[in-house]
């Protein structure tokens, strides 16, 4: 029983990693239609910034207020370079498919090149609290608290961004905009301004997603954001385009499929499940759980 | 004669390869409505989505569009809109997920008042049906939601693109009243294939044919003339005045208004 509990909890934890970078991806395709293979990049840039603020940042550190102070550093770095991706690169290319994947695949080629070469292509030890490290016995099963620390964040991030769908004049626009992007502008809404804001949550929640996933895994490394980026894009597929809480079921189902099969079968096996999972909801529900609705 | 409310000249416009519009010029008289006809395919809906610049990216638009003295040609459309241009997109196209009341929020813009008081008045079931899911309306309804929405807003010219498809001869009726009140304060360019809402509504008429305007002139005018009906339209102007024709093409009252 406490290996199931485990299991279930490590792979909530996966799964709270998986969502935190798919629902800024999946917003972003649902409204804007970007396939955004740079996505991954922010999730380093917030690993790295967070890695970089704890050591070199005044008031930053690895503990205490100091962590806050650090992950926060690391998610407005991320931030940042998610609303320049789409000012500067996305924006002139919008509604030409072939040049957004051309550029967003370069992009993401170039920032781990970059993070290799500043710091190379080693994975460095991430700075974390001491209580991350420990674990919390939950029914018998003694579970870390870096990935309790993921789900909670994921659970929170979670209803922010459901709030603020739901309950902001940009949300509206959100929603309406993945509905049917055209008919908001004959709303005389300019609604690349929305475009903007969903590139800068998307690159906040993978920011976090980066900080949180350099606590749960100890380490950071210059790929990290590019294989997480696969199994993001398996759960926005899942989950529907445009629909957060579908990406939010979707990353509980792949998480839970990757953790139990992996122990109880064939380590990478569950990766290979997680994949036909993918082909059967293609084949089953092409549009997948939830639609292309950014549901509030 | 009076300046026109929007001028539209030697428009062309090119979508992957289909010279879709070629050359196509008129007027929209700056009261009453201007009804833009012609057979499935002519290029009726790419005139009103070029002029409120909603034509593809990759589509190609050439010529001049001016609303007064301002050249819409180019500007982006939610500026176009903002400037006074309405339009009402052929299919509704509401947002389905929202409700009645978000589908409404969103149209309110910034710095001016909604005028939800004349939208009720004018549809009061969106007022009752303010919590409810927009896709779960009926086609009738979804088109007074779409009309609703551009009305919130002072408007200059409405563009408005097939009200009636699809719709029941009731609900045919209570639109073309619509229209036709709202007509009284701002000058609609109408696309519409129902000839007997044409003749209640329309004052002017632009025909398209194979992308090129074919005739202008008083709506009334041309639907009198069969030959002319039947040659532009493919629909003889007898088939509408017919009973018949009347049962299927307009509600009980268009007919009535038909027979003054």
């Amino acid at each position: 029983m406490g290996t199931v509990i485990l299991l279930a909890l490590t792979g909530l934890g996966l799964a709270a990693l998986y969502f935190l970078v798919a629902s800024g991806l999946s917003l972003v395709f649902g409204l804007a239609d970007v396939l955004n293979f740079a996505h991954g990049l922010f999730l380093g840039v917030g690993a790295y910034g967070t890695w970089w603020a704890a050591g070199n940042l005044p008031g930053a550190g690895s503990d205490g207020f100091g962590f806050v102070v650090a992950v926060a550093f690391g998610v407005a770095a991320g931030t940042l370079v998610a609303i320049l991706v789409e000012l500067v690169l996305i924006r002139p290319l919008y509604s030409r498919t072939i040049e957004q994947v051309l550029v967003t695949v370069g992009l993401s080629l170039a920032g781990v090149a970059l993070l290799q070469a500043t710091w190379g292509a080693d994975a460095r030890t991430f700075p974390r609290p001491d209580w991350t490290r420990q674990v919390t016995g939950i029914l018998g099963a003694q579970v870390p608290n870096g990935g309790l620390l993921l789900i909670i964040a994921a659970v929170l991030v979670l209803g922010a961004i459901l709030a603020f769908l739901r309950w902001t004049r940009y949300g509206l626009v959100i929603r309406a905009g993945v509905e049917n992007r055209e008919m908001v502008t004959a709303l005389g809404i300019d609604v690349r301004k929305a475009f903007t804001l969903v590139f800068a949550i998307g690159g906040a929640a993978a920011a976090l997603a980066g900080a949180l996933g350099g606590v749960y895994f100890g380490t950071v490394s210059p790929g990290q954001g590019g294989s997480l980026l696969i199994f993001a894009f398996i759960v926005v597929v899942i989950g529907g385009m445009g629909s957060v809480v579908g990406s939010a079921y979707a990353a509980v189902v792949v998480g839970l499929v990757q953790q139990f099969v992996n122990y109880y079968g064939t380590s990478g096996l569950g990766d290979i499940c997680v994949v036909g999972l993918l082909a059967v909801v293609l084949l089953l529900r092409p549009q997948g759980i939830a639609g292309k609705v950014a549901t509030a | 004669m009076s300046e026109p409310i929007l001028s539209v000249e030697d428009l062309s416009v090119r979508i992957s390869g289909l010279h879709i519009l070629q050359g196509v010029s008129f007027t929209v008289a700056p009261t009453g409505v201007t009804v833009l006809l012609g057979r499935n395919g002519v290029g009726k809906t790419t005139t009103l989505r070029a002029i409120v610049g909603l034509t593809p990216p990759a589509g190609e638009v050439r010529g001049t569009i001016r609303m007064g003295a301002q050249s819409l040609l180019a500007r982006p459309t939610h500026r176009l809109v903002r400037g006074g241009l309405g339009y009402v997109p052929e299919d509704r196209c509401v947002f389905a997920g929202l409700t009645v009341a978000e589908n409404l929020r969103l149209a309110e813009r910034r710095g001016t008042s909604p005028a939800y008081d004349k939208v009720f008045a004018l549809f009061p079931e969106l007022d009752r049906r303010g919590r409810q899911r927009a896709g779960s309306l009926s086609g009738g309804q979804q088109q007074m939601l779409a009309i609703g929405r551009v009305l919130l807003n002072d408007n200059r010219l409405l563009l408005v693109d097939e009200p009636t498809k699809g719709l029941a001869p009731k609900v045919v009726t209570e639109v073309a009243e619509v229209v036709e009140r709202v007509a009284e304060s701002v000058p609609v360019l109408l696309v519409e294939q129902n000839l007997a809402v044409v003749r209640r509504l329309a004052r002017d008429a632009v025909v398209l044919a194979a992308g090129k305007v074919a005739w202008t002139g008083d709506a009334r005018e041309l639907l009198l003339e069969t030959a002319l009906t039947k040659s532009l339209l493919g629909v003889g102007s007898a088939e509408v005045a017919s009973p018949s024709a009347r049962s299927e093409l307009a509600s009980p009252a268009v007919a009535r208004k038909d027979q003054r």
